[in-house]
């Protein structure tokens, strides 16, 4: 009898997740939608190098016009930097304030004089710190080259010769060594869009549901509100599944050609617990959702600080602590986390579990409240 | 009909005689043919009634006719023009009622009763007074003036249904097209409604009627009825015509003789077998004070009664009474509020599986899945109950054949009309061969022959099965075959007894009467107390002398196209309306207020351009003095949070792939003494690449601390020439301090008003699609533009406020202070919430469901707004199609206004372009909304 019970309630489960999967298929658009979501925008996502400097406008203004300030105007290279453009001191805020350029470095009088001399003189780097990213990672890199071409050409001056520096530094990056931002751009957009998917499949299709009182008829059926759950957990897990694996093999690795280090399948198998919790909150926030409008709402109020604050787009270690620690609770923080390791730095479940483990206990317990909640809500 | 007597009186000159004219007209729904080629003259001024099976083309035929359906094949005259003009459809509108099929298709639930009229009202131009008058005299004769208050989603389906007809009625059309407007409606209110037509009709003798119907009794009383069958006419006539020709007594009969051979071959008429009185202690369904109150009103008052295994029990009563209610109760959709119910004797519990496997339920509104088609959804039905999986092909077949249902079986119910989908619930609900079946309306829209062979299903369940039945229904002579009745009147039960019984006890001479006496007996009760409550308003009489107004126009002069399309009344009630639903939904209003304040105070202070306590340590095969000192200026930097120092590569190796340190610096052995010998030693730096923009601040950072440890070096060697290292002054302008907070707000704004409002907007019009109030834009003089922008209005201002609050939040709670001009802001944010809202009415004129519109509009707004518009990199350091999609998509602008008034002091002279571009894409956006949205079904 306890067996017969079992068999009948998988029954329920697998037939009422293919009635999602057939009416998803029935709609083209969302079809359509999805196959954009894991395609294009991961092409766009990774070609629209959001992150390391690019194309970055540089104007200087030189006042010395000696053979350094020539030099350092020289260094500025595509692909970080524009090829720089040369203008007057009293352009300076008309530029900035136009938003024409990035950084605007002025290059004082007697400079070259003051450099041989040993005496360290002063040069003026304008930075538009509105244009953020670019504006924090390029100053660095405008820093740096401009030191690098100072010392060489004082060591080229002086009697010194190479022996100016008495220690070189030699850059390794691992796991990315050109830094190419398409590789983090891609998974990133990836990770977005399988967390976004997920939340919307089945939280929007529950309050369909609803709004519609099949789920007040399911509710006089025997079939129990974990039934009709897991249902909907498991075929819109598999169908964003199958998308994100496509995406992966496809489009990352095969078209984009980003190298992927790690196991395939065991980020899949991280993918599979992710989406066990997201989906969940996909359920759980339609629980508290009235109607699809508030459901969109809400969505939106969860999933951009989920993403924003994942340590996808900015490092989470820069962020205040107490941000640190309430992104704990989101599941998005883990999978960012698993996936680098997996994916860029070649990790093993040896390493993932922790995340691996987190993302189990967030997902069910997200699954248990919305549980209790479900009935309550299902019929009104 | 065509060569009907051409005695037909007060014709509109235009009309040449006839509402509607028209032939060969074809209409198909992909593969489904719904009209084939029919023919026919209507006459104006009548009262026309179709009648037909489910799914003969009824509804086709009545959707074409108020141009609500695009036109296919043929041709169509109504009230003397061509349905395929678009000039005459709109001239058309107002002078066309509509009423679709479906309880309260054309309703706003969240609207109540008298929101509802006045949204029509307003809509035909009706001024205040008038309105008044109309609304009142329709809803005192419907019975709905009571409930003028309430939400039109808490009514019952029979009093959706009447307030629709109020809708329909509130001006004074030519031609009134109802369909099936009585399916769910008390026989009281029948009576009531058909009065209400009756007196329109003598006050306005020119107006045509056109009626599809499944009471045959109602049928009777029309001027002229049209048979029709699989597409096509059968016959028409009057009903005593059609009597004589077919030679039956009643509509009924002759309905069904009218049917080809093969359709009536397995009707026949039915007789109830007594049930057995050894049945009389088996008690299946028992209730005891079953009492349910929603706040002060009570639904259902005390009804208690017991029904015996095998027994059929009818449940009726006046629309609203709470029989749904009763039945939700008993299902344990609901728990009561007093009072006991039992099934098997065992309590309701709604979470027992037992007592579900053993009951059937339909429910009143449609609840089977659209998404799959009607044999999908028998399969699916099966499995969930429970039927071994080498049966439920068995049973599949057995409901399709008994329901009629195999024709159909490869549609999904959406497409099916009223009556088929009604027969495929029932299918549903007793395809487990259960024990006790609750039925709620099942019949309702269904026609009579379909209805015969149910009933002969339910006898058969009954009697043979054992099966205890509870059904409510409309249909009297369904009443009588009933074992008992329970008559229910304002959540109360008058009275329960076999039907027979009933008519003795009322002195009546059939059910029907001893029904409506019962009725406006307890009604006649009930409004003498709501008489004396409402004495110090107006009555009726008063409000009637309130002279009706001609149609208000505006005074001067706009072209023709012009005055059809952009009306403002018509625009200001959509408005109005929508902010109406808007205050009543208050979760959703608060949540797009205050929800874009806490998405902005996370990104403000949880998104930092810093990059600071990054992870690393130190792997010093040297352990030199100079090594140490090497090391430690590495250790002191604010960056970076030095951690337990790296024994060997392996290690090394391992703690990067854990992710635990981001930065790895490794000093060779022999550092100190290659240094001293001038061999240069080179030192290996690692970093975590995994995030490349971490990776290059790293690696700004590891510079400028090399530099720094070199330039120490280098004062402290005599022999050297004196060097001392430019001083790079870096001066970040307009953020001289490099916080993030007056980076990350003026950059938030835009794009927290782009996601939030087209969200909103592109959901308001989709849920209108998808819970079927569309038909208004199709069936009334809105136009496109009037309703798109009337739409769309409340949510410009929603989201124009939500801009305010957040400009208030950046200066006083962050302390970014406006440093340019506040007006340009302000302007440029409010066009940009009508190009954000512009794009949701986009998205809507695409999709037809909310899940996709929600999707839809996600993935057109977030990525492009925070990743291609110059939130983090300029539009013009992207290459390809990003860089196309930053050029025209407006939050670009919205943030080089933003960063320059909050950042730079900018003004007008310096912001002219952007926000001029911004200006010239509202029109754009709103032309393409309204180009895309439909003005008919397609």
């Amino acid at each position: 009898m306890k067996g017969a019970d079992m068999i009948q309630k998988l029954r329920n489960i697998y037939e009422l997740g293919v009635k999602e999967l057939i009416g998803l298929f029935r709609d083209p658009l969302m079809l359509a939608l999805i196959v954009y979501s894991f395609t294009f925008a991961i092409y766009v996502g990774a070609v629209s190098s959001s992150d390391s400097v690019t194309n970055a406008a540089v104007a200087v203004v030189d006042q010395d016009r000696s053979s350094i300030s020539q030099r350092i105007m020289e260094s500025f290279l595509p692909p970080q930097f524009r090829l720089p453009v040369q203008i007057e001191q009293y352009q300076i805020d008309g530029c900035m304030d136009r938003g024409e350029y990035t950084f605007i470095l002025v290059i004082p009088p007697d400079f070259q004089r003051d450099l041989l001399a040993g005496k360290g003189p002063s040069i003026q780097l304008n930075v538009d710190a509105t244009r953020m990213s670019q504006a924090f990672v390029g100053a660095g890199y405008v820093q740096q080259i401009v030191l690098k071409e100072c010392n060489t050409f004082f060591a080229a001056g002086s009697s010194a010769g190479e022996g100016i520096s008495p220690a070189n530094i030699v850059i390794r990056n691992r796991f990315n060594p050109n830094l190419e931002s398409s590789w983090f751009g891609g998974i990133n957009e990836l990770i977005n869009n399988i967390t976004m998917l997920a939340i919307i499949l089945t939280g929007a299709s529950l309050i369909r549901e609803r709004e519609r009182g099949t789920l007040e008829h399911l509710m006089v059926m025997p079939v129990t509100s974990f039934e009709t759950m897991v249902s909907k957990i498991w075929s819109m897990s598999l169908a964003v599944l199958i998308a994100s694996a496509f995406a992966l093999l496809v489009i990352i690795k095969w078209y984009l050609g980003i190298p992927v280090t790690g196991s395939f399948w065991l980020f899949m198998l991280g993918v599979t617990l992710y989406l066990f919790a997201v989906t969940s909150l996909g359920i759980f926030i339609a629980c508290f959702a009235g109607n699809m409008p508030q459901f969109g709402i809400l969505m939106i109020l969860i999933l951009i600080p989920m993403q924003m604050l994942s340590g996808g787009s900015t490092p989470q270690e820069s962020m205040p602590v107490p941000v640190q620690r309430i992104m704990q609770l989101s599941p998005t923080t883990h999978f960012v986390t698993f996936s680098q390791a997996i994916l860029f730095r070649g990790a093993g479940m040896h390493v993932v579990w922790v995340p691996f483990l987190k993302l189990f206990v967030i997902g069910a317990v997200l699954f248990i409240i919305s549980l209790k909640r479900f009935r309550k809500t299902a019929a009104s | 009909m065509r060569r009907s007597e051409p005695e037909t009186s007060g014709i509109s000159p235009d009309s040449g005689g006839f509402a509607v004219r028209f032939s060969g007209l074809r209409l198909s729904y992909g593969k489904t043919l719904a009209l084939n080629g029919i023919s026919l003259d209507i006459p104006a001024g009548r009262l026309v009634g179709l009648i037909g099976p489910d799914g003969v083309g009824k509804s086709s035929l009545l959707s074409l006719v108020t141009g609500v359906h695009a036109m296919q094949e043929g041709s169509l005259t109504v009230l003397g023009g061509d349905m395929r003009s678009a000039a005459h459809r709109a001239a058309l509108c107002p002078r066309i009622a509509y009423m679709p099929q479906g309880l309260g298709k054309n309703l706003y639930f969240t609207l109540t009763v008298e929101e509802n009229l006045q949204f029509f009202g307003r809509l035909f131009g009706h001024g205040p007074a008038e309105r008044r008058r109309r609304i009142d005299h329709l809803t005192k004769s419907t019975g709905l003036y009571p409930f003028l208050d309430r939400p039109a989603g808490k009514l019952s389906g029979g009093m959706k249904q009447k307030l629709g007809l109020c809708c329909s009625l509130i001006h004074d059309p030519d031609l009134l097209v109802l369909d099936e407007p009585t399916t769910g409606v008390d026989p009281l209110a029948r009576r009531q409604f058909w009065d209400l037509i009756d007196s329109i009709r003598k006050d306005q003798p020119t107006l045509s009627v056109m009626v599809a119907t499944a009471y045959m009794d109602e049928a009777q009383r029309f001027d002229w009825l049209i048979a029709m069958d699989e597409g096509k006419i059968l016959d028409t006539g009057s009903p005593k015509e059609l009597l004589d020709k077919t030679g039956s007594d009643n509509l009924d009969s002759a309905f069904i003789r009218l049917l080809p051979e093969s359709k009536r071959a397995h009707h026949r008429e039915l007789t109830v077998p007594p049930l057995p009185p050894e049945a009389d202690n088996d008690i299946s369904i028992e209730a005891e004070g079953l009492t349910r109150k929603f706040g002060s009103f009570t639904a259902v008052d005390h009804v208690s009664f017991r029904i015996r295994r095998g027994e059929i029990f009818g449940f009726l009563g006046s629309n609203g009474c709470g029989k749904t209610t009763t039945m939700r109760m008993l299902t344990g959709l609901l728990p009561a509020t007093e009072g006991t119910a039992s099934l098997f004797g065992v309590p309701i519990d709604g979470n027992s599986m037992e007592v579900r496997k053993k009951l059937g339920y339909m429910t009143q509104l449609f609840s089977l899945y659209n998404e799959l088609t009607v044999r999908q959804n028998l399969e699916l039905y099966a499995k969930l109950y429970g039927i071994p999986e080498h049966e439920v092909h068995d049973h599949v077949e057995e409901m399709l054949t008994r329901f009629d249902l195999r024709s159909s079986e490869k549609t999904v119910p959406a497409d099916l009309p009223l009556g088929i989908k009604q027969r495929l619930s029932l299918a549903a609900a007793v395809i487990h061969h259960p024990q006790i079946l609750i039925l709620d309306e099942p019949t309702s829209g269904v026609d009579p022959v379909a209805r015969d062979g149910f009933w002969e299903l339910i006898i058969e369940l009954s009697r043979r099965d054992k099966v205890t039945i509870f059904i409510t229904t409309h249909f009297m002579n369904e009443a009588e075959r009933c074992d008992r009745i329970s008559l229910m009147h304002a959540g109360r039960s008058l009275a329960c007894d076999t039907p027979a019984g009933l008519v003795e006890s009322r002195k009546a001479a059939t059910l029907e009467e001893a029904f409506i006496g019962c009725l406006e007996d307890a009604a006649a009760a009930s409004s003498a107390a709501a008489q004396k409550k409402g004495e110090n308003e107006s009555p009726e009489t008063a409000a009637e002398e309130v002279k009706p107004e001609t149609k208000p126009h505006s005074s001067f002069h706009m072209p023709a196209w012009f005055r059809e399309n952009c009306d403002f009344g018509r625009w200001y009630t959509c408005f109005w309306r929508e902010m109406l639903e808007l205050k009543r939904d208050g979760v959703r209003g608060t949540l797009a207020l205050f929800g874009a304040l806490i998405l902005m105070v996370v990104m403000g202070y949880g998104i930092t351009m810093d990059v600071e306590n990054l992870p690393m340590a130190i792997l010093d095969e040297d352990q030199s003095e100079t090594s140490l000192d090497y090391s430690w200026n590495f250790a002191a930097s604010r960056y970076f949070d030095e951690r337990k120092p790296v024994r060997q590569y392996d290690e090394l190796d391992q703690r990067m792939v854990n992710g635990e340190l981001s930065l790895v610096v490794q000093i060779p052995p022999k550092f100190g003494r290659d240094i001293q010998q001038n061999n240069v030693p080179e030192l290996a730096i690692w970093i975590d690449g995994a995030m490349p923009s971490r990776a290059s601040t790293i690696n700004g950072y590891i510079q400028a601390v090399h530099a720094q440890w070199v330039s120490e070096y280098l004062k402290k060697q005599p022999d050297l020439p004196s060097y001392e290292i430019p001083d790079l002054e870096t001066r970040y302008r307009y953020n001289p301090d490099v916080l993030s907070l007056p980076a990350m707000v003026p950059a938030v704004i835009p794009i927290l008003l782009m996601m939030i409002p087209a969200i909103l907007a592109a959901l308001s019009v989709v849920r209108e699609k998808e819970l079927g109030s569309i038909i208004n834009l199709y069936a009334t003089p809105l136009s496109r533009l009037e309703f798109l922008l009337g739409k769309q209005t409340p949510y410009i201002i929603l989201a124009f406020f939500s801009s305010i609050l957040l400009i208030l939040m950046a200066v006083f709670l962050f302390d970014v202070p406006v440093k340019g001009s506040l007006p340009l802001l302000l302007l440029s944010l409010a066009l940009y919430c009508v190009l954000s809202t512009g794009f949701g009415m986009i998205a809507s004129s695409v999709t037809k469901s909310q899940i996709a519109v929600i999707f839809l509009t996600m993935v057109a707004t977030i990525l492009p707004a925070t990743q291609l518009c110059g939130l983090i990199n300029p539009v013009s350091s992207q290459g390809g199609a990003a860089r196309v999609i930053g050029m025209f998509y407006p939050t670009t602008y919205m943030l080089l206004i933003s960063r320059g008034v909050f950042n730079k002091a900018l003004g007008f002279s310096d912001l002219m372009k952007p926000l001029l571009f911004m200006a010239a894409e509202i029109p754009v956006t709103v032309a393409i909304g309204i180009l895309l949205q439909k003005k008919q079904e397609q």
